[in-house]
């Protein structure tokens, strides 16, 4: 074991790395690529059981493989890759140590302890509970909830780890400011923190429950605290995936923020409000009152949207920027057709930015009103949803930073670039069309977590919803087509990542694409030679013309989605309340 | 722009600088736009929608549940649909609905035009009421020692499946019931 404070220099970005950090970051990303691998298998399958012309598995098996899927891909995937990213981003991307190494070690232990049992348990049927594990339901044994709960502490003191981290690095005066990146990241810790403590209030008791101890667990108050966690987690994932955002805009381009201040309050905004917007499960639960409901959704929601929206400008504005100084200032969208189209990072970063602000986001708003959500709640428009804002964004934008992470941290020479070059279109591909068939079947009436909407088996009032409505069909259809190609996509970063891991050649100098040589540099990025003053001087009305125009288009959009929302809802044929 | 670095760097100094041209127009529209969905959904929509989000609750023991919904079934039981009691309640009354894993109790009988309170709640675990009214379905939560107290008034005649949407078990894709809808 190497010594405390062993470092070794970076040839590539100059930046310090500690050899603790390294091999915990190491580790981290594999366990998460490990689960990634299982949830995409399953995910295959549940898909073409869900295609109706298809419906491969047995029911008992379908059910089980939903509880796994959702757990692996929503917790331990996303979990262990961000631990891993909050790792790097307080001690890599500073220059600076970590602080207790054995406390990282012991976080991972917890973390993976916990979920290999949980996953276990869950493939072997012995935890059908589903993601939620809502009680009264419960699983055949509470070595699950204990897994869980393992888990969540070991993820808590990753977290924990961060802060310690980054409160060190700036008492050794190594920091003044934090990078954009870090910053994003401190927020999806301060949101991790708050989801997984809340939890793990909800799921202790519900253990103490299986155990015999406590006579019952209220379900109403078990839902209030688990969506802190179900909920609250996803929007780790948002805050961890717009940091991202930056790092690859910040990579591939040169990209720095228009406006340092209004991304970090923009940031903030998450942080404060976001929270509040995953009671919106709650919006058609009894035992709230109709005023919490509509102050909750219609006043704090939006305030994290506002978040949102600012992202989504500033974020092509500070690529549009570096663009045109490195020369590209012709028309209103030069920038965008010389944009790196071929670089793995830049192609991520455009998919999961289009997929999850066109259809992830604004969905999100849309469902997240209190009346439109009677016709959405707990239909599949619900996963088409989230699969858009995890899937189609957080995971294809982590994929596209491990081109350059795994490299880099690994000292291997990226493998099969060409198949990561392709990667991000086929798999962002698969999702649009997987995406658009799940949230129209939603729309349309088909229900969440169901096996057969055939109601084939039933024994009694057996009724086809398919027969009711045809057009289902054709969208589950879609959904399984999407769904196959989504999984072709995700196989094929597993394939680079893999390969790149174990049998990349050592280097440590691995050539990781065309990035902007200056990213992680502490000084101003003069790329192409054009410099600052091109930029200010050519625009004296507005210095990014072809965001604006791509902001205002997805604004118009946005507004006539959420208007045909409402329209949608008149139609219902009956009153309502 | 005084000290923009990288995203991935640290910036020096003060980094803070008043918002641009472009910034201020697209915060204002952002903005705007917020303002507007709230109003839409706390004003707006309350005004002209037919259509309004409001359940009440309260909480219940699920036997005293159960046995109140065994005894509407008596009361006003009209027949039988493939095993399962067909009740038609009095126009503009109260509608008991069982949920259990994995049958919907009773089948429901009701008159187009007539509003009817509709009292959901579950014997053991948590359901989904999902009301597949083409095009779109209804839907709310069911939870077991809690009433989910929802005003319904249909105004198309016909037959309305009854689905569960929530998870309740390995036969969740069995839990089907009915909607009746006459003149």
């Amino acid at each position: 074991m190497a010594t405390i404070g062993a470092m070794r220099r970076c040839e590539v970005t100059g930046l310090s790395v500690d050899r603790h950090a390294e091999r915990l970051i190491m580790l981290n990303a594999v366990t998460a690529v490990v689960y990634l691998t299982i949830g995409g298998i399953l995910a295959l399958l549940i898909a073409l059981t869900r295609w109706q012309a298809v419906h491969l598995l047995a029911p008992q098996r379908f059910y089980e493989f939903v509880s796994t899927h959702g757990m692996v891909m929503l917790i331990f995937w996303i979990l262990f890759f961000e631990v891993a990213g909050l790792i790097f981003a307080s001690t890599v991307l500073l220059s600076a140590r970590m602080v207790i190494p054995w406390l990282g070690w012991l976080a991972y232990w917890l973390m993976l302890g916990g979920s290999v049992v949980a996953t276990l348990l869950m493939l072997s049927g012995r935890a059908t509970v589903m993601f939620t594990s809502y009680p009264p339901l419960r699983a055949e044994t509470h070595w699950y909830y204990a897994a869980v709960l393992v888990f969540a502490v070991g993820a808590i003191l990753a977290v924990v780890h961060f802060f310690l981290n980054i409160v060190a690095a700036r008492l050794r005066g190594e920091v003044e400011s934090l990078p954009l990146f870090t910053f994003a990241l401190m927020g999806a810790a301060i949101i991790a923190l708050w989801s997984l403590v809340s939890g793990a209030l909800a799921l202790f008791p519900v253990w103490l429950w299986t155990l015999g101890v406590i006579p019952e667990v209220d379900p109403g108050i078990y839902r209030l605290l688990y969506w802190g966690l179900g909920h609250g987690a996803q929007q780790v994932n948002l805050a961890a995936m717009v940091g991202v955002w930056y790092g690859l805009a910040s990579l591939t381009t040169g990209a720095r923020p228009l406006n340092e201040g209004l991304s970090r309050i923009a940031i903030v905004l998450y942080v404060l409000f976001i929270n509040m917007g995953a009671m919106h499960h709650l919006l058609v639960d009894p035992g709230l009152g109709t005023w919490v409901k509509n102050v909750n959704a219609s006043y704090f929601m939006y305030a994290a949207v506002m978040g949102s929206l600012i992202h989504a400008f500033s974020i092509p504005a500070s690529m549009e920027l570096a663009l045109r100084e490195r020369g590209y200032r012709r028309g209103l969208f030069e920038w965008l057709r010389r944009a790196p189209w071929g670089e793995p990072g830049f192609a991520a970063l455009v998919v999961s930015m289009i997929l999850f602000g066109l259809l992830g986001g604004i969905s999100g708003v849309i469902i997240g009103g209190p009346q439109v959500n009677m016709i959405s709640h707990n239909t599949l428009l619900v996963p088409a949803h989230f699969h858009m804002t995890v899937v189609a964004g957080t995971t294809t934008a982590f994929m596209g930073i491990a081109y350059y992470l795994v490299p880099l941290i690994f000292q291997r020479q990226l493998l099969f670039r060409r198949l990561a070059q392709w990667q991000p279109y086929v798999y962002g591909f698969g999702m649009l069309i997987f995406g658009i068939g799940m949230g129209l079947a939603g729309h349309w009436g088909v229900p969440r977590r169901h096996w057969d909407i055939t109601f084939s088996t039933a024994p009694a009032l057996g009724m086809n919803l398919i027969d009711l409505r045809p057009e289902i069909a054709v969208f589950l259809a879609m959904m399984g087509i999407g769904g196959i190609i989504a999984v072709v996509g995700g196989a094929m970063f597993v394939l680079v990542a893999v390969a790149t891991v174990f049998v990349g050649q050592r280097t440590p100098r691995p050539v990781v694409g065309r990035i902007v040589p200056e990213a992680f540099s502490p000084y101003p990025v003069i790329a192409g030679g054009s410099g600052e003053a091109a930029a200010s001087g050519e625009h004296s009305r507005f210095e990014v013309p072809g965001t604006l125009v791509i902001s205002v288009a997805f604004l118009i959009l946005f507004i006539f989605l959420y208007g045909f929302s409402w329209f949608e809802l008149s139609r219902v044929p009956w009153k309502i309340g | 722009m005084a000290s923009r670095v990288s995203t991935l760097a640290k910036p020096r100094g003060v980094w803070w600088e008043g918002l641009g041209r472009d910034e201020r127009l697209w915060v204002w529209l952002t903005v705007i736009w917020g303002v507007a969905m709230f109003l839409m959904i706390a004003f707006v929509w309350p005004l002209i929608g037919q259509e309004q989000n409001r359940l009440s609750s309260y909480r219940v023991d699920p036997a005293t549940f159960a046995s109140q919904a065994e005894a509407f079934m008596k009361q006003y039981r009209v027949g039988e649909l493939d095993g399962v009691p067909v009740v038609a309640p009095p126009a503009g009354g109260d509608v008991y609905l069982d949920a259990r894993a994995f049958a919907w109790q009773p089948v429901i009988r009701l008159k187009r035009g007539e509003t009817y309170r509709f009292l959901i709640s579950s014997r053991d675990v948590q359901h989904g009421f999902s009301l597949v009214m083409p095009p779109h379905s209804i839907n709310v939560q069911v939870l077991p020692g809690y009433v989910t107290v929802l005003r319904l008034t249909p105004e198309e005649t016909g037959e309305f499946p009854l689905i569960c949407n929530e998870y309740c078990g390995l036969g969740h894709h069995l839990m089907i019931g009915r909607v009746i809808v006459t003149e």
